[in-house]
């Protein structure tokens, strides 16, 4: 059994979020980097505790990213997992970090490969996606369990006001979201063997982006809040009626 | 030329997410001077004609039965026979479940360029370029498709369902459907409840509550003003709430028009989830939550002693008292 975990660099979910050159780029000054929340949580914590119900299962990491990623690479392999590969590029779009994945997967012969259910920085939810349609293989997105009996995957997914069950043969992509697992901290152990785990870097096979960012803004600020006493809380459903034509 | 949209349904039924949808695709239509044709995969229960009331002039149909459970392999490659089929040059989503599973996988087969949780509509002034949220909600990119094919996923609850005169023409589409790989056992629907990702309203609940006991004051509110319910993440965590009500920068993003957060603190993780919603409403009994700068509406007082007051005034206005 050989899985593969898509590992994205995040700006920490406190970070400013501000842009410079025109508000064309991210203004990275100061920015605290962090696994993406649904790849490390759910994914790669899932992919782990497959991997120690089975020992033999290979787990490996990928990153499409430039050297400033492997912190956060290492601070991932400190959870668990064989060893990374690296993708050495820059991120150009959705379609172009797919499609370097998609490489890797293929030549490395996964039977799963586990994505976050979206970045919390780009929150393109397309990866996944992307990377099962280049690869031909079955999909399964917004997944919020995930049991394997022999090559069969049995997976519970999102649907509009609840959830379908679902039975699939891998090889399989699945992009995971809370409930797949819980959040772990890494232990000493871990924080010790990952620096000595393998990282390899490969370099990116020429694919074209498909999109490309023209500029960034910021919402509009709020007015400011009514505020409407504690005592006369009948004043909220009024205002929300009548006023804000909400209810 | 014309602007394919997917028309998604759920046991027959046209969802509210497609309405939007359509709705926005027979706007860019009217931009790029073509029409609107949509494509609906799998039995349904609605007549298909009345559609056209949403703006699509035309629909394609895939009546199969094998299409009546979903599967994004199967799904995607009938859309891409209903994008030969209608010469399309633009394919709208709802950015929902099914489209988040769909919209990439036709993107990478026909290398069409996605921006995917759209906002607003595309400028064509200069190209093609969608405006969608990025971190979380908390800013925006504009996105340039250079592809000559383009695809939108639209967010819910981002665009508003527009309906004018008009029925649309339906056509039955061929295409072989290979039994998907994704085998559906069991679905399992939470009855009686509204789906946050399509609700107008939300009441949400936090740690202020104290615990599951008291959730009553939310669902109450929730039921009167026929909303649906969310939390905050230590409230999923703690198990006092379903996973599938977490909302914010690690559950779901949601954009109602009304949320009614009660005591929620407004942490910079939660905000980054519902800051989209177009009213907020913030009960807290403390006056420096963080919430309130966010808010359209607060109250500083205690959720138990304001909230029953709260919901009989809301059951006066609904004609419920
Ligand atoms: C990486 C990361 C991701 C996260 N993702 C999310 C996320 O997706 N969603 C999310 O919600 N959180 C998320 N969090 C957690 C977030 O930081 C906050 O801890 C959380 O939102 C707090 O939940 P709360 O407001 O319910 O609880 P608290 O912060 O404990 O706030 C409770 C509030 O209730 C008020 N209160 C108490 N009693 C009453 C009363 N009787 N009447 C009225 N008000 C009362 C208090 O004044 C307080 O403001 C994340 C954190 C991290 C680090």
């Amino acid at each position: 059994m050989k899985i593969l975990v898509c590992i994205s660099k995040t700006p920490d979910t406190t970070a400013k979020i501000a842009f410079t050159d025109n508000n064309t780029k991210f203004a990275q000054d100061g920015v605290q980097w962090i696994i993406n929340p649904y790849d490390e949580w759910y994914a790669l914590v899932r992919a782990i505790e497959l991997k120690e119900k089975d020992p033999s299962t290979v787990l490996h990491l990928v990153n499409v990213g430039t050297a400033d990623a492997d912190a956060v690479i290492r601070k991932a392999l400190a959870l668990g997992g064989d060893e990374a590969i690296r993708v050495n590029a820059d991120s150009h779009d959705s379609f172009y970090i797919a499609s370097q994945i998609a490489e890797v997967a293929r030549s490395g012969g996964y039977d799963l490969v586990f994505t976050g259910r979206e970045t919390i920085d780009y929150n393109g939810s397309s990866i996944g996606g992307m990377v099962a349609e280049l690869l031909g293989l079955p999909y399964v997105s917004l997944a919020s369990k995930f049991d394997l009996n022999g090559t069969t995957a049995t997976i519970t997914r999102e649907i509009e006001g609840g959830e379908e069950i679902c039975e699939v043969a891998l090889p399989v992509v699945v992009s995971c979201q809370k409930g797949m697992a819980e959040q772990r901290i890494p232990n000493m152990k871990g924080i010790m063997g990952a620096r000595t785990k393998p990282l390899k870097v490969v370099e990116p096979t020429a694919v074209d982006a498909l999109t490309s960012i023209v500029s960034f803004e910021l919402p509009p600020a709020k007015a400011g809040v009514k505020l409407v006493s504690a005592d006369n809380p009948e004043e909220l459903v009024r205002l929300l009626h009548e006023e804000a034509k909400a209810i | 030329m014309s602007v394919l949209i997917f028309i998604d349904q759920a046991e027959g039924h046209i969802k509210k997410a497609a309405l939007e949808a359509m709705s926005y695709g027979a706007k860019v239509a009217a931009q790029l001077g073509t029409t609107a044709e949509g494509i609906v995969l799998g039995s349904v229960k609605e007549d298909l004609a009345a559609l056209g009331k949403y703006g699509v002039k035309k629909i394609h149909h895939v009546n199969n039965a094998a299409l009546d459970h979903f599967d994004a392999q199967t799904y995607t490659h009938a859309i891409a026979e209903a994008v030969k089929a209608s010469g399309a040059d633009v394919v709208i989503f709802s950015n929902n479940v099914d489209g988040k599973a769909i919209a990439p996988r036709l993107s990478a087969q026909l290398k069409a360029g996605l921006v995917s949780g759209a906002v607003a509509l595309p400028d064509t002034s200069n190209g093609f370029v969608v405006k969608k949220t990025v971190f979380s909600g908390k800013a925006f990119a504009n996105i340039a498709i250079s592809t000559p094919l383009k695809i939108v996923a639209l967010n819910p609850n981002s665009y508003k369902v527009e309906t004018a005169d008009g029925t649309a023409e339906v056509a039955a589409l061929n295409v072989t459907v290979e039994t998907p790989k994704v085998k559906v056992t069991a679905v399992n629907k939470v009855t009686g409840e509204i789906p946050l990702s399509e609700a107008e309203i939300v009441v949400s609940g936090g740690r202020g509550l104290k615990g599951p006991e008291n959730w009553g004051m939310i669902t109450d509110l929730a039921h009167v003003l026929g909303a649906a319910t969310a939390c905050s993440r230590p409230v999923a965590d703690a198990h006092w709430r379903p996973h599938h009500e977490h909302v914010g920068q690690t559950g779901l993003a949601i954009a109602p028009n009304l949320y009614i957060a009660v005591g929620i603190s407004g942490a910079i993780q939660h905000l980054a989830g519902v800051n989209r919603s177009k009213v907020i409403v913030v009960i807290n009994k403390d006056p420096e939550a963080p919430f309130f700068k966010a808010a359209d509406y607060g109250i500083v007082g205690d959720a138990f002693e304001v909230m029953p007051k709260i919901i009989a005034a809301a059951k006066k206005v609904k004609g419920m008292a």
